[in-house]
């Protein structure tokens, strides 16, 4: 909401000398946050000049320039060039002198152009920052009409055109939709300054009198679908006005406050609509009567209705939409309620007689039919905020006042005014509420007397029974006050509102700092003791583990392509392609949810490199969103109450699975080129050694297997990992290698890629408890190496597994320290040499003990893999 | 050599002659003193102190001396061999400690050659900075918890008193799960967490929820679509909005520093009422809303037919400075909203708002670090370029 100083000083008292700055801070201490301040940058002389003479000459650039003499209340006239046509020469026009500054910091200084000194500068609308869409020059006979006469030349033009004024803009909250008027932010003013309302606070709508005959259009209010039993328009009046003259203009100070609003002046009846909705808050439609076939009928659309609405947009209705409607039995719709009027209606230059509606329709009725028509207005912004049902007659009368002194028209005698303002709720406030949520001890008279600032009536207090509850009460601090709140706040529900004015009105500043004392574990559960749940730990944890690793985080947008899935190799069917879709995405390209976090890290990894990186090493920590198949509607149980046990675990139910992952991608050096060496290239060795440090740190131990299918990785590059022990054994977690080189095509990253990815739910699902280290052994080690001789295909792991397993408890360490293939094993065959660590907890090993346990280890190889010792 | 002195003749043997002695060992002094290196003196002293040295055949002789005279000769003989063999220990010593010395000369590296044998990695500095908030509260006993990123719409709003045509509702730009009519939403704030939590733990409850919302902005310098949050909740018997400030002034303090000034604002969200905004002054401009003069000048276009024929402009001549661009000139930052408990939430998620009361407030992450870190632009927080990262390394 914007709103021009000089307009709010009218209603409400602002601080002598007080600046745009000034008045902004009043109202961001009751809750009127500050989004702007416009205009009004105007400063040095701009004075009224009347052109003496203005002499056409012709440029080489074909544009024409007129070299003017003005006279500006000097002795002398002054020259100055002007390249507009709109004028000539006995006008009125603003001239800045040198000194001025214009809006947006324009300078004025007497400067040579086109052969001439031009000693200051005739203004246009534009450049004085009273409208954006005119440069034609401002001449103040026709702004001004009648309020030129008088004006001389020299007259201090900042002041007759109110060129220092500033706007003031606003962000009003949804709940105060009153102070989307002149009228609700005065009183907030008030409020902000600590003033009495009834002395600062200038009610526009005070003393005005409304007829109160019957008026000549008749209006039926005949919705029969009331949403949720409230009627589409609860109160809705109407009144004419005959013989306005379509060639009065608006005068100039109401369409100034227009723009200054960030509204467009458009014809007088229209102006004046939207001037007393700005000045009150009450939306208002002026109809051309002549136009109107009989009774104004309220309705809901009818099936297959459509209406053309001021926008000159065709709408197919829906049959919630609230419709105002003539002809016979209101077969034509003219308009939406509360939100666009109708093109066939509509007042036209050639308008004499107006139709001023002046209604109350349903919030929910509004929003919904803004919503689904894609069509906010100023009108249904204020009555989705709810719009004060007590003023509708009262605001029409405004708009009629206008209209009659301006277009010269004639009011009808009577008002046309069916339904009326709802019934005021009572809430009951006990009496020691507002300290028991703000921490304020108010006295129970500045209670009651700031809720009457607000505009609240308000009886009972201590001592006196809660009327509502029927709760009798005696002593101090207890009791409840009986609050009716006014007609504008329909926000005020309940007593926590009610507490909200009174810590707002007294000041949020008055609220002390009291930092609470949290008492750890009284939730119980997972909460016990207070901190970290163990998830969070163990994520820490790792994201630590992983940038000690050289791994770089970063985190990426969940929103990707259906055409990443044939990027990433995903056969049809997989079920990473089944994926959620956002309705409304940021990007009509990218409307589905993640389902793997590689998905979206490998834009990533392309931005790094696009940038210059060579060696890149990204990890991301996230979650991934994994639909069921049969996906069943969220529902929305009651709020007026705990959902039931199942209400609530339905609702819970519908929510897909969204388990946290973990991705990493590798590309480059990962030890770079350097004096040393030439580096290392990171290759699927590292990934799944990552992947392995991902189980270790979260001890959570897992192996590695090979996985031949398993897109986006390279089908003789991939190792799937398992858990490896514990209660999840043999559970796969998720994958690592080396992308194929179709999906590095594909996604356009470089070639040799390496990747991995893991569900971490699973890992974090099987963490261990506190870790028993048990004694240390502290007898002799032995060390035996053992080499042997398997098929090509067999993996190394799976030797050392059967290793591990002959070798038994006495094992203290086992590791693969060569691989050879060659001539001496034989084709398609290799040699693995372990080397093997046995100590016993208890004694010194005899060397029989140990040759017995590596035998029985190269036993067990054998046995699973075809092992055999080198050289025998 | 001499024959034993077996009848103890009384006679002068030669070689034990005091001067012949004192020469013996002058020579040897000599020879070890000379000796340049440990092969050297290991000669001088096989020459001067081995079996054969003059000294050593000295020695033999003290046998063929009268027994009056034995004493004193092998007081002599001793202290001469004594000193030679000092002599070369100390030798020895300085020999082997050149020695060593000259090893590490040849064995010197230039540790200065930078090396590249441990990668070098790093954290986001969000994940980094909520740890920190987090840290934070669980110093104050709270818990934490999370919630899905996917959240019911029954959780995102209806839980949190936002009606279902509240305009409140249309406040937050909602990102809709197609289609939008099964109530599926990304969350548009960590807030549906309280219910959550106050569903699975009730009252009295501390908890503070890091997380990712969504809101269907565009990105740019100042807005991302995708952005962090933590939200504190607390509901207890006896708390106010005292304790709220209390609460948020302690946070500022850790994650801003003392000396931060904040002010808190009446504000709007259908889930907390009374509502506030916590604003913090800019830091940048001091709270002047204005930063350095000079700036403020603007590129200047012929806009109208007019002004071009008139351009009688010269460039902004009063120098006051320009807008401050962190807090678009307002002197303070919106740092997180803020309020007590609305009773329509208490209630919907089974708690009695006549005992319990309690707060709640949620706060930008990406916004803290721009302040906070001197950030200019959200983009790079999102874009992921790895040198990002890497300036904050593992601390924030
Ligand atoms: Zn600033």
């Amino acid at each position: 909401m914007r709103v021009g100083v000089s307009w709010l000083a009218e209603v409400t008292d602002v601080a002598d000398g007080a600046t745009a700055e000034d008045v902004a801070a009043v109202l961001v201490r009751v809750g009127l946050e500050e989004e702007g301040l416009h205009g009004g940058d105007v400063s040095g002389p701009v004075v009224v000049g009347r052109v003496l003479s203005a002499e056409p000459e012709p440029q080489k650039n074909g544009k024409t320039i007129h070299w003017c003499s003005v006279d500006v209340g000097e002795e002398e006239p002054r020259g100055i060039v002007c390249g507009a046509q709109n004028f000539g020469a006995g006008d009125l026009v603003v001239v800045s002198l040198p000194g001025a500054v214009l809006p947006g910091g324009f300078a004025i200084a007497a400067r040579k152009t086109y052969g001439h000194v031009s000693d200051g500068m005739i203004c246009s609308t534009a450049e004085l920052g009273l409208g954006e869409d005119s440069d034609g020059i401002v001449v103040l006979g026709e702004l001004l009409g009648a309020a030129a006469d008088g004006v001389a030349p020299g007259d201090d033009a900042t002041a007759l055109l109110g060129l220092d004024d500033r706007v003031v803009e606003v962000n009003v909250t949804p709940d105060r939709g009153y102070c989307l008027s002149v009228r609700g932010l005065g009183r907030e003013h008030a409020h902000g300054r600590g003033l009495d309302v009834a002395t600062a606070f200038r009610d526009p709508l005070a003393g005005v009198r409304v007829p109160s005959g019957p008026g000549e259009r008749d209006v039926v209010l005949a919705d029969e679908g009331p949403l949720d039993g409230r009627p589409g328009a609860s109160r809705f009046t109407a009144r004419t006005v005959r013989g306005v003259d379509p060639s009065r203009p608006t005068p100039w100070w109401l369409r100034r406050r227009l723009v200054q609003a960030g509204m467009r002046p458009v014809s007088l009846a229209v102006d004046v609509t939207n001037y007393v909705m700005l000045l009150v808050g009450q939306p208002l439609h002026a109809y051309d009567a002549a136009r109107l076939d009989g009774a104004l009928v309220v309705r809901r659309a009818r099936a297959g209705e459509r209406l053309t609405t001021l926008d000159g947009v065709e709408r197919a209705l829906h049959p919630e939409d609230l419709v105002v409607a003539d002809g016979a039995e209101g077969a034509r719709a003219v308009g939406l309620a509360g939100v666009m009027g109708g093109a066939s209606t509509e007042v036209t230059a050639a308008t004499r007689d107006v139709v001023l509606e002046a209604a109350c329709f349903d919030p929910v009725s509004v929003a919904r039919t803004a919503r689904r028509h894609r069509l906010p207005s100023e009108a249904s912004r204020r009555f989705e905020r709810g719009v004060d049902d007590a003023m509708a007659a009262a605001a029409s009368q405004l708009a009629v006042d206008l209209l009659v002194e301006h277009g010269g028209g004639t009011a009808e005698d009577g008002l046309t005014d069916v339904g009326g303002p709802a019934e005021r709720p009572v809430v009951a406030l006990p009496v020691g509420e507002p300290a028991r949520l703000v921490g304020v001890d108010y006295a129970p008279e500045r209670v009651r007397a700031l809720l009457e600032q607000v505009g609240c009536a308000v009886s009972g207090g201590p001592g006196a029974p809660d009327a509502l509850a029927g709760a009798a009460a005696a002593g101090a601090g207890v009791g409840a006050w009986s609050v009716e709140p006014p007609s504008w706040r329909p926000d005020l529900r309940q007593a926590a509102d009610l507490v909200e004015e009174v810590a707002r009105l007294d000041g949020y500043d008055r609220i002390p700092s009291v930092l609470p004392r949290a008492v750890p574990g009284t939730a119980g559960g997972v909460l016990a003791g207070g901190g970290l749940t163990a998830r969070r730990r163990a994520v820490r944890s790792l994201a630590r583990a992983l940038a000690e690793a050289g791994l770089v985080e970063v985190a990426s947008y969940p929103f990707v392509s259906p055409e990443r899935a044939d990027a990433l190799g995903l056969p049809d069917g997989d079920e990473r392609r089944r994926a959620l879709r956002v309705a409304n995405p940021l990007r009509e390209e990218e409307p589905l949810l993640r389902t793997s976090l590689l998905a979206t890290l490998v834009d990533v990894l392309r931005r790094n490199v696009g940038r210059g990186a060579d060696d890149v090493a990204l990890f991301e920590l996230g979650s991934v969103a994994l639909p069921a198949a049969d996906r069943a509607p969220s529902p929305r149980p009651g709020v007026d109450r705990r959902p039931t046990a199942e209400e609530e675990a339905a609702v819970r139910a519908s929510v897909p699975h969204q388990p946290l992952h973990v991705a990493a991608l590798l590309v480059g050096a990962r030890t770079p080129r350097d004096w040393e060496g030439r580096g290392r290239s990171a290759d699927a060795r590292d990934a799944v050694e990552l992947a392995l440090l991902v189980g270790e740190v979260l001890g959570v131990p897992l192996t590695a297997a090979a996985e031949a299918d398993r897109p986006p990785f390279h089908p003789g590059r991939c190792a799937a990992l398992r858990v490896a022990g514990g209660p999840a054994a043999g559970a796969v977690v998720g994958h690592a290698g080396e992308l194929a080189p179709r999906a590095v095509a594909a996604l356009e990253v470089p070639a040799r890629t390496v990747a991995l990815e893991l569900d971490l739910d699973v890992l974090l699902g099987a963490l261990p408890g506190p870790p028993r280290p048990g004694a240390l052994a502290t007898y002799p080690v032995v060390k035996q190496d053992v080499a042997l001789v398997v098929d090509a295909s067999v993996p190394a792991a799976d030797v050392e597994e059967a290793l591990r397993r002959g070798a038994g408890l006495l094992l203290e360490d086992c590791r693969l320290v060569d691989v050879y293939a060659g001539e001496q094993v034989g084709e398609g065959r290799r040699s693995l040499a372990f080397s093997l660590r046995f100590r016993a907890p208890d004694r010194t090993l005899t060397g029989a003990e140990v040759a017995q346990a590596r035998e029985a280890a190269v036993a067990a190889a054998g046995e699973a893999t075809g092992a055999v010792l080198r050289g025998s | 050599m001499s024959a034993p002195n077996k009848d103890f003749d009384p006679v002068q043997v030669t070689p034990l002659d005091a001067e012949q002695v004192e020469g013996a060992v002058a020579d040897a002094l000599a020879a070890v003193a000379a000796a340049g290196d440990l092969e050297e003196l290991a000669a001088a002293s096989r020459a001067h102190g081995g079996d054969r040295s003059p000294l050593a055949l000295a020695n033999r002789e003290i046998g063929a001396l009268p027994p009056s005279a034995k004493a004193d000769a092998g007081r002599r003989m001793g202290q001469a061999r004594r000193r030679v063999a000092d002599a070369v220990a100390e030798r020895r010593a300085v020999l082997e400690a050149e020695r060593d010395a000259a090893v590490l000369v040849t064995e010197a590296l230039d540790l200065t050659q930078p090396t590249s044998r441990r990668p070098r990695g790093a954290r986001h500095p969000l994940g980094l900075l909520v740890e920190r908030v987090e840290d934070f509260f669980t110093g104050l006993g709270w818990s934490v918890l999370e919630g899905p990123e996917v959240e019911a719409e029954w959780f995102n709003f209806d839980a949190l008193n936002f009606g279902p045509d509240h305009p409140a509702r249309q406040m937050q730009d909602t990102f809709f799960v197609d289609p939008p009519e099964d109530g599926l939403v990304l969350r548009t704030h960590t807030s549906p967490v309280q219910a959550r939590a106050l569903l699975d733990h009730g009252a009295p409850l501390y908890v503070a929820v890091p997380g990712r919302v969504f809101r269907t902005d565009e990105l740019d310098a100042t807005h991302t679509p995708v952005f962090t949050q933590v939200e504190g909740l607390a509901v207890d018997e006896h708390l106010t909005m005292a304790h709220l400030r209390g609460a948020l002034d302690a946070l500022v303090v850790a994650m801003l520093g003392e000396g931060t000034v904040t002010r808190l604002r009446p504000a709007f969200f259908p889930f907390t009422e009374p509502s506030a905004e916590l604003d913090v002054r800019c830091p940048v401009c001091a709270g002047t809303g204005v930063v350095a003069p000079g700036a403020g000048a603007r590129a200047q276009g012929a806009a109208t037919a007019a002004e071009e024929a008139a351009s009688t402009r010269a460039d902004d001549p009063a120098g006051e400075g320009a807008p401050c661009r962190t807090c678009g000139g307002t002197g303070w930052i919106e740092w997180g909203g803020c309020g007590m408990v609305n009773p329509h939430v208490l209630r919907a998620a089974g708690v009695d708002p006549e005992r319990f009361s309690g707060f709640a407030f949620g706060m930008g992450i990406e916004r803290t670090l721009m302040f906070r870190n001197g950030v200019q632009d959200m983009r790079d927080m999102v874009d992921g370029d790895a040198r990002f990262s890497r300036r904050f390394g593992v601390e924030v």
